[in-house]
C-alpha cells in the first residue's frame, strides 16, 4: 500500500490545501459567472483564476499557465517533504484531460522556445515540469478524461507497490479555455447557475480551474497515522462514449473492486463524483444503492469548486482527508433536496465523524469509472 | 506477460501476426478499405475519429486472430459473453491532437463559430479504449497514457503493472499515435498474464 507524503492544491480559493481545505469548511467558493470573456458567445459560470493569481502563478519562466500552476502546486507540496525529485528512484505523474490545448487558438500568444506543435502534445508538457525539478525519468500522463485523477494516483499505486520506484510526484490540472468550455456548451452540460449535485433542481455542471498535487511513497509497518490508498480500480461501462451507463455497471465494479475488502462501517463519507448533471448523479445514485452504501453519508464537492477535470481526482481527495483529518464530513454545497432515483444519503451540511476512511468515485467520458478507497492508517 | 497476437498499422503497411496484409490504398482511405474489406456491419465506425479508427480496426484485426468473437445482432459482443477481466491500456504521444485541431476549426473564428459535440467528444484520447470495451462488451480496465515519445520499456512497465489488478488475465495494449490522416501508428499486441 502506499502513503500520502504531502500534498497541495492551487485553486481560485487559496494557494495551500489548508487554505483552501479552511475556505471550504466556510462554505466560500469562486464559482462565478461570466459574459463576454475569451470570446465565448454565452455565459457561463466557472471557478476561474485572477489575472492577480496568474500573475502570481507565471514566475517559473518561459512555462505555459497549465505548466506553471502545476509546477507551483508541485513545489508546495515539496516544500513539506524531504524527497529528493532528483532521484532516479522518484517518478512523475501528470493528470490531465487537455493539457496546453488553449494554444490551439490563433489568438493565444507564442512560447519562445517552443513550438505551439510541441507544447500542445502532453507528453512534452509533463517533460517540461519533470525537467523543470531536475527529475530524469520520463514522466507518464494519464488522460482518462475525467477520471484522469483518479486513474494517476492508481497507476503511482502500481509503480510503488511494484518496487519500480520509491516515491511518486502525482500532479493534476486543466485550464479552462474557449476550446473546453464552448466543448462543453455544445453538449449542453453545463449550469447557467452554480452547480447542485444530486438536487432535484440540478441542471448541468460549473468548470472550474486547479492544480493539486499528492506526494506517495509506500506505507511501512510503522505507519499508523498517514492516508493510505488502500485499492481501487478502473472499470468500463461498455455501454456509450458520453452517456453514463443506467445500471451504473462501470461504477458498480469500480466500487466492487475497492471496497472487496472493505467495510462500508469504516467509511466516513462516499465523495461522489457528483458532477451535477442529470446523468452523472443519477448514474452514481445506481452504482451507490448497488453497492449497498445508500446509508453511508455521499457528498460532492463540485459546487465549491467546479469540475476541475485533469486535477478533481487529487483536489477532491486531498480535501475529504483535510475534512477527516478535522473529523468532518463536507457538506454538499448547493444540495437541497435528493433529486436521483436511489434514495442515497447526500449530505447537505457539514457534520461531525469519527471514522477513518472514505471512498473516492469518478466517472467520465469513454464510459470510464473509478474508485479508490483510502483509509487513515492503513487497513486495520 | 506473454504476447499472443500483434498488429501494426501505418499508412502504407498492415502486418498482423508479422504477416503482411495486402491493401491497395493507403493512410485514412486504408484504414476504411480493412473495415469494409475485413469486418463491416458497424456503422458507427464512419463517425469515428482518426484515433478511433485506427484503434478500432487494429483491435479487430488482433481480436480475429483469437477467433470467437460473439459479435450480436447490433454489431456489439452478446451480453452474456461479457467480460472484465480484459484490460485496454493504450499509449501514444499525440494524446487526441487530429481531433483537438479539427474542433479547434469549428470554433476559431468567430463569424464561423460551430462548436459540434460530435466533433469534442473525440477530442479525449480516451475515447478509443471506451469505443474498443463498447465493441466488445468488456467492463474491466481501460486507461490511457501519453508519454514524450515511444518508448518500449516504459509501455511494458505500464501493461506489466496493470496486470496488478486482481482482475485483469489478459489485455489488448500498445501503442496507438494518430498525428493526422497520413500519419499514423497502431502497434498492438494481445496478451495475456
Amino acid at each position: 500500500m502506499i502513503k500520502v507524503i504531502a500534498d497541495n492544491i492551487t485553486s481560485p480559493l487559496g494557494m495551500t490545501s489548508s487554505e483552501n481545505y479552511l475556505k471550504v469548511k466556510d462554505g466560500l467558493s469562486c464559482l462565478q459567472s461570466y459574459e463576454g470573456v475569451m470570446d465565448i458567445p454565452t455565459p457561463f459560470t466557472a471557478s476561474l483564476f485572477t489575472e492577480e493569481q496568474w500573475d502570481a502563478l507565471m514566475q517559473y519562466g518561459d512555462y505555459t499557465r497549465f505548466e506553471s500552476c502545476l509546477i507551483h502546486s508541485i513545489r508546495e507540496a515539496l516544500e513539506g517533504s524531504d524527497v529528493d525529485v532528483s532521484s532516479p528512484r522518484v517518478i512523475f505523474i501528470i493528470s490531465t484531460t487537455k493539457g496546453n490545448v488553449e494554444l490551439l487558438d490563433s489568438r493565444s500568444h507564442r512560447l519562445k522556445n517552443r513550438t505551439t506543435d510541441e507544447a500542445v502534445r502532453l507528453g512534452n508538457a509533463a517533460l517540461m515540469i519533470a525537467r523543470y525539478f531536475g527529475n530524469p525519468n520520463i514522466p507518464v500522463t494519464v488522460s482518462n478524461a475525467c477520471i484522469s485523477g483518479l486513474a494517476a494516483q492508481l497507476t503511482a499505486k502500481r509503480m510503488l507497490e511494484s518496487g519500480r520506484y520509491d516515491y511518486a510526484i502525482v500532479a493534476g490540472a486543466d485550464i479552462q479555455s474557449r476550446f473546453i468550455i464552448s466543448g462543453f456548451q455544445s453538449f449542453k452540460a453545463l449550469s447557467p447557475k452554480v452547480c447542485r449535485p444530486f438536487d432535484i433542481e440540478r441542471c448541468g455542471l460549473n468548470l472550474g480551474e486547479a492544480a493539486a498535487c499528492m506526494v506517495f511513497g509506500r506505507m511501512t509497518e510503522q505507519d499508523t497515522d498517514d492516508w493510505v490508498a488502500v485499492r481501487g480500480a478502473v472499470r468500463n461501462d461498455a455501454n456509450h462514449i458520453s452517456s453514463p451507463s443506467r445500471t451504473a455497471e462501470g461504477a458498480y465494479r469500480a466500487i466492487a473492486y475497492a471496497m472487496a475488502d472493505g467495510d462500508a462501517e469504516q467509511l466516513a463519507v462516499v465523495n461522489a463524483h457528483g458532477t451535477s448533471t442529470l446523468y452523472n448523479d443519477e448514474m452514481e445514485s445506481v452504482a451507490i444503492a448497488r453497492s449497498g452504501l445508500e446509508h453511508t453519508p455521499v457528498n460532492s464537492l463540485k459546487g465549491y469548486y467546479g469540475h476541475t477535470m485533469g486535477a478533481a481526482g487529487l483536489l477532491e481527495t486531498i480535501l475529504t482527508m483535510k475534512s477527516i483529518d478535522d473529523h468532518i464530513i463536507l457538506g454538499t454545497r448547493g444540495f437541497q433536496e435528493l433529486g436521483v432515483s436511489r434514495s442515497i444519503r447526500v449530505i447537505g451540511e457539514h457534520i461531525p465523524t469519527d471514522k477513518r476512511g472514505f471512498l473516492k468515485l469518478l466517472s467520465g467520458f469513454g464510459g470510464s469509472n473509478a474508485a479508490m478507497l483510502y483509509q487513515k492508517g492503513g487497513r486495520r | 506477460m506473454r504476447t499472443l497476437h500483434h498488429v501494426v498499422i501505418t499508412p502504407h503497411r498492415v502486418v498482423v501476426d508479422e504477416e503482411q496484409m495486402t491493401v491497395t490504398s493507403s493512410g485514412k482511405m486504408m484504414l476504411k478499405e480493412i473495415y469494409q474489406s475485413n469486418i463491416g456491419n458497424y456503422p458507427k465506425f464512419y463517425k469515428m475519429d482518426m484515433l478511433c479508427k485506427l484503434g478500432f480496426v487494429a483491435s479487430e484485426l488482433l481480436l480475429q486472430k483469437e477467433g470467437n468473437r460473439n459479435i450480436g445482432a447490433k454489431g456489439v459482443v452478446d451480453e452474456e459473453n461479457q467480460r472484465d477481466d480484459r484490460a485496454v491500456i493504450l499509449l501514444n504521444s499525440s494524446s487526441s491532437i487530429c481531433d483537438d485541431r479539427a474542433y479547434q476549426a469549428t470554433i476559431d473564428n468567430l463569424d464561423d463559430y460551430f462548436p459540434s459535440p460530435m466533433v469534442f467528444v473525440y477530442t479525449l484520447a480516451n475515447i478509443v479504449t471506451g469505443e474498443i470495451a463498447l465493441r466488445n462488451r468488456y467492463y474491466g480496465e481501460t486507461n490511457f497514457y501519453v508519454l514524450p515519445q515511444k518508448d518500449e520499456k516504459v509501455m511494458t512497465q505500464i501493461v506489466e503493472d496493470s496486470f496488478q489488478d486482481e482482475h485483469t488475465t489478459s489485455a489488448i495494449c500498445g501503442w496507438l499515435n494518430c498525428d493526422d490522416e497520413d500519419h499514423f501508428e497502431a502497434d498492438l499486441y494481445l496478451v495475456e498474464k
